[in-house]
């Protein structure tokens, strides 16, 4: 699978101290795939996204991206490199704007640089004018076209997670990282979600971070299932289901702590 | 800041440069020299406005940076005896790099550690003079000649030419402030403000975008200071002490933090109130010891009240009187606040979930960026 993978993630490994966070984990997504990862809290699956973003420089093993592995991997090359990626929680710029916020994802395409912005050149205008109508689109996409000129704090919940979707698929990603899209969502809002997903994996491949085992179950091609920074499980949503160390896991994490 | 279109800032620019031009005819040399102050005010507190408004880095520095400003004119004015247009880019360059190596510098220090490495550079750098006094001139300072050209006449004053440049490079500063805010970059701030950990994962450089912050803002501070070389003649080091780098941040406050006209507002404030305090109290009679002592405390009544009565600044209270008459200035928006100078507890400034500490961070190094 090393070739047309758009992520490679081999024996990666995290310690925070005395702690693994994530130990020997690999990963391969292919394109248009949605790979889920899930687990008990505190399996390392944020660890896992800190990684791919470069956040976190991994202990051991490495990440490439298209093939390509990146010595000095910096969170605001990753844009550029095709890859967007949702927060855990929302993380919006509350004094922006909606559509400001959106259009911060869509900006790395920008072409204007300081000069034509300092002077007001029309190249600058124009340029704010293409982030301001694919901002929009990418709102019309998760269904906030509405609120474009709100600001963030006077929305509901689902709604900011929303924009927030919206801000990274402005970015027109091609691998698009989702870290709990789901967590506070309504049931209604659950569906939306879902066939959002589904149709986003048309164009681009997704890695999802979420607790809510239904929608997993239908979003994703496959699935890998972390406990204590390992690997335990990985393979279809129906294989995942009926394996028994998943379910172990699970229990031990909600039942008692000293596992 | 909200987007103003191009006309209507260009409009505005036009009709106080009218105002001041009116102004500076019918009233006298004293008024002159203080449309002048004002302009040179305008100039350095809409730099910091936006570097600390919009980019939220404090800095207690940019009195420093008029130094650079205002003795670079004077060296050049000096040896070289360049015109001042040709003066005030040098020093508008020269002052640029300062400001990038600041922020360079402050590039990962937030809050109290902001605040205090500027303070440091606001402190110490003015007493370079002091260190080498055959070239900057020691406490005397430097002389700076400056005339009215020729085709104004000789009877032309002095004081109202003064008034002209400043305020056309004051009005000049804004109008390009202006462009930048409601561009990209002034977004690109505003978002880095807000979330340095959103900002970096939609693509935005943070280091770079704070520390471009940082060189524009040092940009118009050192050409205020060039400004000021040419309208008080002298550079000296007395008049960069840190007062004037407070006195700048509090325009800014008084006037609405990261807003353009809010820089004009403060402004107005801190050159005005203490001379009209001043003019009161002399016609008054008071004794000179009460009077002196009128100034500073008129200033500080006005800032209270201010902060009481509009806590987003005079220009809080603008947009707020012209929504009472239905005129939309701009929609009302979260408020600008002060850059928090407390330290922060953890490091992570994402949101409420974010696991604060970052990897095998050693306690020294103030990183903000941490693990979302
Ligand atoms: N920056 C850090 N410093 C120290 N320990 C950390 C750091 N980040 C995470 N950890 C620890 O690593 C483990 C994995 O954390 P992580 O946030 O990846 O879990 P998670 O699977 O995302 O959990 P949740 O479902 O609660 O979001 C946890 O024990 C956590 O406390
Ligand atoms: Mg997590």
């Amino acid at each position: 699978m090393k070739h047309g993978s758009v992520l490679e993630v081999s024996e990666v490994s995290v310690r925070f101290g005395g702690l693994t966070a994530l130990n020997a984990v690999s990963l391969t997504v292919a394109p248009r795939q949605v790979v889920g990862v899930i687990g008990p809290n505190g399996a390392g699956k944020t660890t896992l996204l800190n990684v791919l973003c470069g956040f976190l420089r991994p202990d051991e093993g490495q990440v490439l991206i298209d093939g390509r592995h990146y010595r000095n991997l910096r969170p605001h090359r990753l844009a550029g490199l095709g890859i967007a990626r949702t927060l855990q929680g929302v993380g919006l710029f509350e004094r922006l704007s909606v559509i400001e916020n959106v259009m911060i994802g869509a900006s790395c395409r920008a072409t204007a640089g300081f000069w034509p912005a300092l002077l007001g050149l029309p190249q600058s205008s124009r340029d704010e004018r293409r982030l301001r109508q694919e901002a929009s689109q990418a709102l019309d996409r998760v269904g906030a076209a509405g609120v474009a000129d709100a600001w963030p704090g006077e929305l509901p919940y689902g709604m900011r997670k929303r924009i927030a979707l919206a801000r990274a698929l402005a970015a027109k990603p091609n691998l698009l990282l989702l870290d709990e899209p789901a967590s506070g969502l309504a049931e209604a809002e659950l569906d939306e979600l879902g066939g959002l997903i589904r149709e986003l994996a048309a164009e681009t491949s997704l890695v999802i971070v979420e607790h809510h085992m239904d929608l997993m179950m239908s979003v994703c091609d496959s699935l890998v299932v972390l406990d204590f920074g390992k690997v335990i499980s990985r393979g279809s949503p129906q294989e995942i289901q009926a394996d028994p160390a998943v379910t172990a896991a699970y229990l031990g994490a909600s039942g008692s702590d000293d596992d | 800041m909200r987007a103003q279109s191009t006309p209507r800032v260009l409009g505005a620019a036009l009709v106080v440069a009218v105002m001041v031009v009116i102004l500076s005819i019918r009233l006298n040399t004293f008024r002159d020299y203080q449309i002048a102050e004002i302009a040179i005010e305008v100039t350095a507190v809409a730099g910091l406005t936006v570097l600390t408004g919009l980019s939220g880095q404090i800095s207690l520095g940019n009195g420093a940076f008029m130094a650079i400003g205002a003795y670079t004119t004077a060296l050049i004015t000096l040896h070289l005896g360049w015109p001042f247009i040709a003066v005030l880019v040098i020093a508008a360059a020269v002052t640029a790099v300062a400001g990038a190596v600041v922020g360079l510098a402050a590039a990962r220090l937030h809050g109290p550690y902001l605040a205090g490495a500027t303070l440091l550079v606001g402190v110490a750098l003015p007493s370079v003079a002091n260190a080498y006094p055959g070239t900057f001139g020691g406490d005397q300072g430097l002389n700076v000649v400056f005339t009215t050209p020729g085709f104004l006449g000789v009877n032309f004053p002095l004081t109202r030419w003064q008034a002209w440049v400043c305020s056309a490079v004051a009005l000049v500063t804004l109008v390009l402030l202006a462009n930048l805010s409601r561009s990209r970059v002034g977004r690109n701030w505003r978002a880095v403000r807000d979330n340095e950990v959103a900002a970096a994962l939609a693509g935005v450089n943070v280091a770079r975008t704070r520390i471009l912050a940082f060189v524009v803002s040092a940009t118009c501070a050192g050409m205020a200071g060039a400004l000021l070389a040419i309208v008080t003649e002298l550079v000296a080091p007395g008049a960069f002490t840190i007062t004037l780098s407070i006195a700048l941040l509090t325009a800014a406050v008084i006037g609405g933090l990261g807003t353009l006209p809010g820089a004009l507002w403060g402004s107005l404030v801190i050159i005005l109130v203490p001379t009209y305090a001043t003019d009161v109290a002399t016609s008054h009679g008071l004794s000179s010891s009460v009077a002196s002592n009128i100034p500073v405390a008129a200033y500080g009544v006005v800032l209270i009240l201010v902060m009481l009565i509009f806590p987003q600044g005079i220009q809080g209270g603008v947009r707020w009187a012209l929504g009472l008459f239905g005129i939309p200035s701009a929609p009302a928006r979260p408020a600008a606040s002060v850059p928090d100078v407390t330290p922060r507890a953890g490091a992570a400034p994402a949101s409420q979930h974010t696991v604060p500490a970052r990897k095998g961070s050693p306690p020294e190094s103030q990183e903000k960026e941490g693990t979302p």
